[in-house]
């Protein structure tokens, strides 16, 4: 298997035994990027130089008889709404063009400590707004296992590099799905954690509610290590919780007998194309076959959870995005008579079409006469589902369902019609309104495309969450690699 | 429940967004989609609920409130589209 297919765990452990370089490693992702970028266009901002002295760093400090953690010298994709000290940083939109932050996510900086190769920043939808990549002011990203169709939103940047050999393994942020969708379109693993579990500071805020950092990973196993590296308290944002956080990794043995695993009847019940729901009955199945006890059962507000999502969403950033002002930052439009048609200008010129729908929305829903109507009904009824999740975990370990109710679609199938994309997000938003962790695997293929399988489990249970997912994975066969890889 | 082409230039101005003709007409008829599919909650009866407006109850999160090194003048001004004298220039408001 060549260097790039593998996963960090094994690709660590040829580091540690000193059987291979970082910078070799490195060389050989930034040649698989050279190769393959051009048919994928998983990057907005490309930084190889960076990368080659990362490694070497790593390197040296391992023949200086340092103490590394297991993803020192691994090559990551970053999303590129988390600031990075010196590098672009755009959102994928024009009104950030060249901004360079001056300093680091939380995120950023824990995996520069933990030896971290970064070899770019990944494309997404502008702002996180969307379920296609094909929002960025950069131009889509492609799915690596079919080019003319979309690697899902609106962390498709991270899933495609990941899935088509460009970075080993990435981070993304999940707001509605973000993470979890194009993982499941791509065929990798994605997690969103509980929310606060990961520090929000240096992420650029889409709906600051709902907001996860996460990594998209080749394996279960992976991720964990990715979580172990990322999770935790910060000062620098009040929402990241107290709590410590357990070696995610540790507690992979694939045991899973005796667990109860509530299959969630609104998610399951209609609209999955018949591919999707074939390969996800066959996984209840496996954990059956395992010893779980998979069971029916009904989450009733779930229904209500997109139309609730698109309005406490669109209203968190409405109000986050009037950051944009084009006064301490960003692209300040040329011309204007006055401080007003300076704002309206610099955003009209500089945001995108969903930017701008997703704005009016949101300024809609909280404006006078509408508030109690939209977003007040919305934040109840957010309550009513929390109490359906809290519900199910006394009688069920983990929920399971489809990530995704179709596998991914052709690039402009839907960007005509704002609400049939929305609809895409219907299995993933609702872990977000109720800030529960959430992770998204392999699960089969349909139309040669992969399908994602989605575990939910009680806040700050990522392991026992991490536990199922590689449970399943050991006893499935896996889905292969993409064709973008056939091709070379 | 239709948006009106007045709704949208009205709520365009609430957010200081500059939108085009073409794409009042095309916000008007897709924001109408999307609040009519939205709509399906404002009919609930939601009186005795409690809201949710953030996920984890946590409150009076407190810190030691102690001096630490933070950004410097030029690197606040770093990415400014206009600046002049340790300053953000903007067009004259009074």
């Amino acid at each position: 298997m060549e260097l790039h297919q593998r996963t960090a765990h094994e690709l660590g452990d040829l580091l540690a035994n000193k059987e291979l370089s970082s910078a070799e490693l490195t060389a050989s992702v930034l040649a698989r990027v050279a190769e393959v970028e051009e048919q994928v266009s998983s990057y907005i901002t490309l930084t190889p130089e960076l990368a080659m002295e990362q490694a070497r760093a790593v390197d040296q400090a391992r023949a200086d008889g340092k103490e590394l953690g297991p993803l020192a010298g691994i090559p990551m994709g970053i999303k590129d709404n988390m600031s990075t000290t010196g590098t672009q940083t755009t959102c994928a939109s024009s009104i950030l063009k060249g901004y360079k932050p001056v300093y680091d996510a939380t995120v950023v900086s824990r995996l520069r400590d933990a030896g971290g190769v970064f070899i770019g920043k990944t494309n997404l939808d502008e702002f996180a707004f969307g379920s296609s990549t094909e929002n960025s002011a950069f131009g889509a990203s492609k799915n690596p296992w079919d080019t003319e169709r979309v690697p899902g939103g609106s962390s498709g940047g991270s899933a495609a590099c990941v899935a088509a050999g460009e970075a080993v393994i990435a981070v993304g942020s999940d707001t509605g799905g973000s993470i979890r969708q194009p993982a499941s379109l791509c065929g990798v693993v994605g997690v969103k954690p509980t929310y606060g579990r990961v520090s929000r500071y240096g992420l650029v805020a889409f709906a600051s509610s709902l907001d996860q950092i996460g990594p998209l990973a080749r394996d279960v196993k992976d991720a964990a290590i990715m979580m172990n590296a990322i999770c935790g308290p910060d000062e620098m944002d009040n929402t990241c919780l107290p709590n410590s956080v357990p070696d995610m990794a540790a507690d992979l043995t694939g045991d899973i007998s005796g667990m109860k695993i509530g299959i969630v009847k609104e998610l399951t019940s209609e609209g999955l194309e018949a591919g999707v729901e074939e390969s996800f009955n066959n996984a209840v199945k496996v954990f059956e076959d395992a010893g779980a006890v998979c069971e029916v059962v009904s989450l009733p507000s779930v229904k209500y959870s997109l139309p609730v999502y698109y309005l406490i969403a669109s209203s968190e950033a409405s109000s986050n995005l009037s950051r944009f002002d084009a006064v301490r930052y960003g692209v300040r439009a040329e011309k204007y008579e006055n401080i007003l048609e300076m704002y309206t200008n610099s955003r009209g010129e500089g945001f995108g079409a969903e930017t701008k729908r997703r704005v009016m929305l949101g300024t809609y829903a909280l404006s006078a006469g509408y508030y109690d109507a939209y977003y007040g009904k919305a934040l109840k009824v957010r309550t009513l589902i929390r109490r359906d999740f809290d519900a199910a975990f006394t009688k069920y370990d983990a929920l399971i369902s489809p990530t995704s109710p179709c596998v991914a679609f052709k690039m402009g199938e839907k960007t005509e019609d704002p609400l049939q994309m929305y609809l895409s997000d219907v299995c993933t938003v609702p872990a977000n309104l109720a800030g529960l962790p959430a992770v998204s695997l392999p699960c089969g293929l349909s139309e040669g495309m992969p399908v994602g399988l989605q575990v939910i489990a009680p806040a700050l249970e990522e392991s026992r969450m991490l536990k199922i997912a590689d449970a399943f994975e050991r006893r499935f066969e896996g889905i292969g690699v993409p064709t973008v890889a056939e091709g070379v | 429940m239709s948006i009106s082409r007045d709704d949208v230039v009205h709520v365009a101005k609430l957010a200081r967004l500059g939108l085009s003709e073409d794409e009042i007409v095309t916000f008007a008829e897709q924001l109408s989609a999307v609040v009519g599919y939205v709509d399906q909650i404002a009919k609930l009866d939601l009186n005795d609920v409690p809201p949710t407006a953030h996920p984890v109850e946590l409150t009076n999160v407190f810190r030691e409130d102690i001096v630490k090194p933070s950004l410097s003048q030029a690197e606040v001004l770093a990415n400014a589209p206009e600046q002049e004298d340790g300053a953000f220039v903007v067009p004259k408001i009074v």
